[in-house]
């Protein structure tokens, strides 16, 4: 294989507020390679959307990226000028949001925003922009696309918002998607539909795939491969297969073991005891230890590196010099 | 669409005959008209003459259908203090104020919305927070003191300026301006900076707090993510969002605009209606006061009939809610 | 937290006072008072203005409008540090030989006579139409809330210009100066009323369904009572700062008025009448006839302002 597509390398984000400056991701580190799709799940605030948005380089102030390296396609993109960064966006990266309903410009019609990003990456003639635009339109399924091309964000419903917003995505042929909760704001008829589609857009095209969700039905019906975040942190990655089959950090257990299953098996869902601890008040030593069954001495005072498991990797004491199986 | 106006429409109607039933009363019970009209020397008999002419004898409904149907082809009757027909004495003064209602909202827009979208985009620099002063300024000085305040600098003291009057003014048909000619524009200058500088400060709170809240939408971050020009973004979409309710405001300003210029007018002597309103009243001159009180309500009426129909049209999501309310 | 900052004898002493009082104490609006430097001055402004206007006639060198106590050689006396200036017109003297800084004194008292009169005949006819258009809702609500919406399309200062001269159309020959100050305050108060009744209005709505109104119904107390006594302790911070801000507009209208030569007359300036008096002496280079007034005027709305605005933000935690 070649080199990764992303290459995020211990990433951290910090946030400055009157309380001090908050962690909000704390030595992040994963690669995606070309056609892969990553999954990254968590509860809300484990820092998932906060990554994606460190990647296409939107943490606004009081943020900031605090320390480590992103780098797409092996070049450095974490401190280019605002000016380099903003002609990664959507040429190199596309980026899709929770809300289809708000993430378009009601007074404009779509048209003239997918063809206002296609001119501002690609250099394109008005007519060739419109045309391409129509043909994106058409590959993300819009019907009747040379008509539907000239309506306004309203006139659409929102699975078909969220098309119009992958159009504008993959417009410029990126070759990184993050996609930030696609599918969390729309019906569930509809979730399945987006979610194939954009396995096929990434299939089709080579495109690697960041898909942000706290949905792990969603995760392992699209993805390759899953990192599993807890309060800002990784707490395990690896392939899809062997996460969901076989987890090793005790939150992924409780993640997996929260699942609900079509097999119908009447064991009760199990839950994960408490809630993620407020940036402001993460514990020492291995955040998750206060929710922790398995938590020792070690796991209050410090805090566990990544360890390599197989194919899998997993921020746990549990694995450090301690036999798997009297973990499991 | 049709039903949107057509329920509009009947709206405004509604008003104007609120206003003529108001016109009407003080015409007819503030004061009465023959004594106004007659010198104390009039006999009883000519009184009562007067009375008859005028139809003030007849049932007050009466009364009010004629004043009603005379005040719809603009007629408003003589004015006791001119002894003139009302309707002349407001066409001859309407251009003035109109030049100046205009020129100042022109004012207040340019300004108002350039110094609105800096303060939004550099919110911290100190010239952001210079404008931030001179909006508290502009909130709280008595356009009055305004006029003579620049009455005192730029007439008294630096003498660059006219301190009254329209200058010198080209007649076109019936319509006077006194934009063709440099006393004329000269003489604009000062008014139409007193009669803006307060919906200067309502436009530039409004845009600076409007694009404050556009530039933290979902699809600024989204234009944004796409990689758009920050040009693109603060021009092309922040601010055509943020003009929206500005414009509507500043429509709706408008009828204020022409009321306020009442003020303005008195400190300049600005020969409009409203210098010819305000003399009304102090001359208890009631026909012009109720005249007055017609066409500016007309106005106010006309324009937020319009405001609300173009409102429409400019955003799409309105024209489809409202074609599909009926 | 925000228990911890009154301190005890506060709490104490505030025990018996109405639940309003007690909540404005509670919040942290000392708090923010004290952080806040520009309100701290306007208050002080504001207040100082006050006090000048109530023992206006201690402070004056004259009775500035007690022809008596004029003398026309002082006339026209440039203010003390210019080289023309003579003691004791520390602001210099108008054509009659008046003093300009007793005229400011008295006309300030004149000025915010009217505005507070102005306030307080606009809060209760807002507060009493308010309740009355949210307690019986229907048509009564509908006419009073449509008179409002029209009227607050109108600017106030063309209500009271009218309401002005229907006043002196009806009234003749027969207005004096007191009944000039009454015709200014009925003006102000019917141009101010809305906002009070909108707020008044929306509060009573709530309360309106709620179950205790109809269980006091059941022992036999009659709603209304009962209600007002909801109504108004909820309604009496916002009320606060439209009557705040109100003060502010009604001074502003009440000089504009005058200056229009619609308000009160020269032998009862307000500073808005002293502002049109020196006017006339703006060309002569009698700058100080009118600056003064006008800086007086100027310099007490915007502390009212601040005040407004602070007041307005300090009340209203979901702008902090």
């Amino acid at each position: 294989m070649t080199e990764p597509v992303l290459s995020v390398r211990n990433l951290q984000v910090e946030f400055a507020s009157r309380r001090g400056t908050l962690r909000a991701i704390d030595g992040v580190s994963f690669d995606i390679a070309k056609g892969e799709v990553l999954g990254v799940v968590g509860e809300s605030g484990a820092g998932k959307s906060v990554t994606g948005l460190s990647v296409i380089g939107l943490i606004d102030p009081p943020g900031r990226i605090a320390g480590g390296e992103i780098y797409l396609a092996g070049r450095r993109i974490d401190n280019l000028p605002p000016e380099e960064m903003r002609r990664v966006r959507g040429k190199r990266i596309g980026m899709i949001f929770q809300d289809p309903l708000t993430s378009l410009n009601p007074l404009y019609r779509i048209g003239d925003q997918i063809v206002e990003t296609i001119r501002t990456h690609l250099n394109l003639s008005e007519q060739a922009a419109r045309r391409r635009a129509i043909d994106l339109l058409a590959e993300v399924g819009i019907p009747a696309p040379e008509k539907r091309i000239d309506g306004y964000p309203h006139e659409f419903s929102g699975g078909m918002r969220q098309r119009v917003v992958i159009a504008l995505a993959i417009c410029a042929e990126p070759e990184l998607i993050i996609a930030d909760e696609p599918t969390t704001a729309l019906d569930v008829s509809v979730q399945a539909q987006i979610i194939s589609l954009i396995k096929r857009l990434g299939r089709d095209h080579g495109t690697a795939v960041m898909l942000v969700t706290h949905d792990m039905g969603v995760i392992a019906e699209t993805s390759d491969r899953v990192a599993v975040m807890y309060a800002g942190r990784v707490a395990e990655i690896g392939p899809v297969q062997d996460v969901v089959k076989n987890p090793l950090h005790p939150y992924a257990k409780g993640l997996m073991g929260a699942i609900p299953t079509l097999a119908g098996d009447d064991k009760r869902l199990v839950q994960i005891p408490g809630s993620m601890p407020r940036l402001s008040a993460i514990p020492r030593g291995c955040s998750f230890n206060p929710r922790c069954a398995f938590a020792f001495d070690r796991c209050r005072v410090e805090r566990p590196e990544p360890l390599a498991r197989g194919a899998q990797s997993v921020a746990c004491h549990l694995y450090d010099s301690v036999p798997a199986e009297s973990a499991a | 669409m049709l039903a949107f106006t057509l329920r509009r429409a009947i709206q405004a109607v509604g008003v104007m005959v609120a206003v003529g039933i108001i016109a009407f009363s003080m015409f007819r019970f503030a004061g009465d008209p023959v004594s106004q009209m007659v010198s104390i020397d009039t006999s009883g008999a000519e009184r009562e003459a007067i009375r008859k002419t005028l139809g003030l004898d007849d049932p007050v409904i009466v009364q009010f259908g004629r004043y009603i149907n005379n005040a719809a082809r603009f007629r408003f009757g003589t004015s006791y203090q001119f002894r003139q027909p009302v309707t002349n004495l407001l066409m001859e003064r309407m251009p003035a104020t109109l030049e100046l209602a205009i020129c100042a909202t022109i004012f207040a827009m340019v300004f108002g919305i350039l110094m609105g979208v800096y303060s939004a985009l550099r919110r911290d620099t100190w010239l952001a927070h210079l404008f931030q002063a001179i909006s508290l300024i502009g909130i709280s000085l008595p356009t009055f003191l305004i006029g003579i305040l620049l009455i005192y600098l730029f007439s008294v003291t630096l003498g660059w300026l006219p301190s009254f009057g329209r200058g010198e003014v080209v007649r076109i048909g019936w319509w006077t301006t006194g934009l063709l000619t440099l006393s004329g524009l000269k003489a604009l200058i000062m008014p139409s900076i007193t009669l803006g500088l307060f919906q200067m400060t309502l436009i530039m709170r409004l845009v600076r707090a409007e694009m404050l809240e556009v530039m933290r939408t979902d699809y600024i971050r989204f234009a944004r993510a796409r990689g758009l020009t920050t040009r693109a973004i603060h021009f092309g979409h922040a601010l055509r969002n943020t003009l929206v309710p500005v414009i509507t405001v500043a429509g709706l300003q408008f009828g204020s605009v022409i009321a306020f210029a009442i003020i303005t007018e008195t400190v300049f002597q600005w020969p409009g209606m409203g210098l010819l309103f305000v003399q009304a009243v102090q001359n208890v001159d009631i026909p012009i006061m109720a005249a007055y009180l017609m066409m500016v309500s007309l106005i106010f009426v006309t324009i937020n009939f319009v405001v609300d129909i173009l409102y429409t049209i400019v955003d799409p999501r309105l024209r489809s809610t409202v074609s599909r309310a009926h | 937290m925000s228990e911890a900052v009154v301190p005890h004898s506060a709490e104490k002493r505030t025990a018996a006072a109405p639940g309003w009082f007690r909540r404005v104490l509670d919040s942290d609006l000392l708090y923010s008072f004290r952080r806040s430097r520009i309100t701290m001055i306007a208050a002080a402004v504001t207040l100082l203005f006050f006090l000048l206007a109530i023992f206006a006639s201690v402070l004056s060198v004259q009775n500035p409008f007690d022809p008596a106590q004029l003398q026309l050689m002082n006339s026209r006396i440039s203010p003390l540090w210019t080289a023309d200036g003579q003691s004791p017109f520390l602001l210099g003297t108008d054509e009659q030989g008046r003093d300009v800084l007793s005229a400011i004194l008295y006309g300030m008292r004149i000025s915010l006579l009217v505005g507070v009169l102005g306030v307080v005949f606009s809060g209760a006819l807002g507060i009493l139409l308010g309740l009355t258009a949210g307690y019986f809702g229907g048509a009564v609500d509908g006419l009073i809330m449509r008179i409002a919406d029209v009227q607050l399309s109108f600017p106030a200062i063309l209500i009271a210009l009218l309401i002005n001269g229907i006043a002196k159309s009806v009234l003749g020959n027969k207005l004096d100066e007191m009944s000039m100050l009454g015709v200014l305050v009925f003006a102000i108060g019917l141009s101010f009323w809305v906002q009070y009744a909108r707020t008044v209005r929306g509060s009573v709505m709530v309360e309106k369904n709620k179950d205790y109104v109809a269980a006091a119904q059941l022992i036999g107390l009659p709603a209304p009572v009962i209600m007002l006594r909801h109504v108004l302790p909820n309604t009496m911070g916002p009320i606060l700062v439209i009557a705040t801000i109100n003060l502010a507009l009604a001074i502003i209208t009440e000089a504009t008025l005058s200056f229009l030569g619609s308000g009160m007359p020269e032998t009862m300036p307000s500073l808005g009448t002293l502002i049109r008096i020196g006017n006339n002496y703006l060309f002569a280079g009698e700058w100080w006839i009118v600056a003064f007034p006008g800086f007086a005027l100027a310099a007490l709305i915007l502390s009212i302002n601040l005040l407004g605005d602070w007041l307005r933000d300090a009340l209203n935690p979901k702008l902090r």
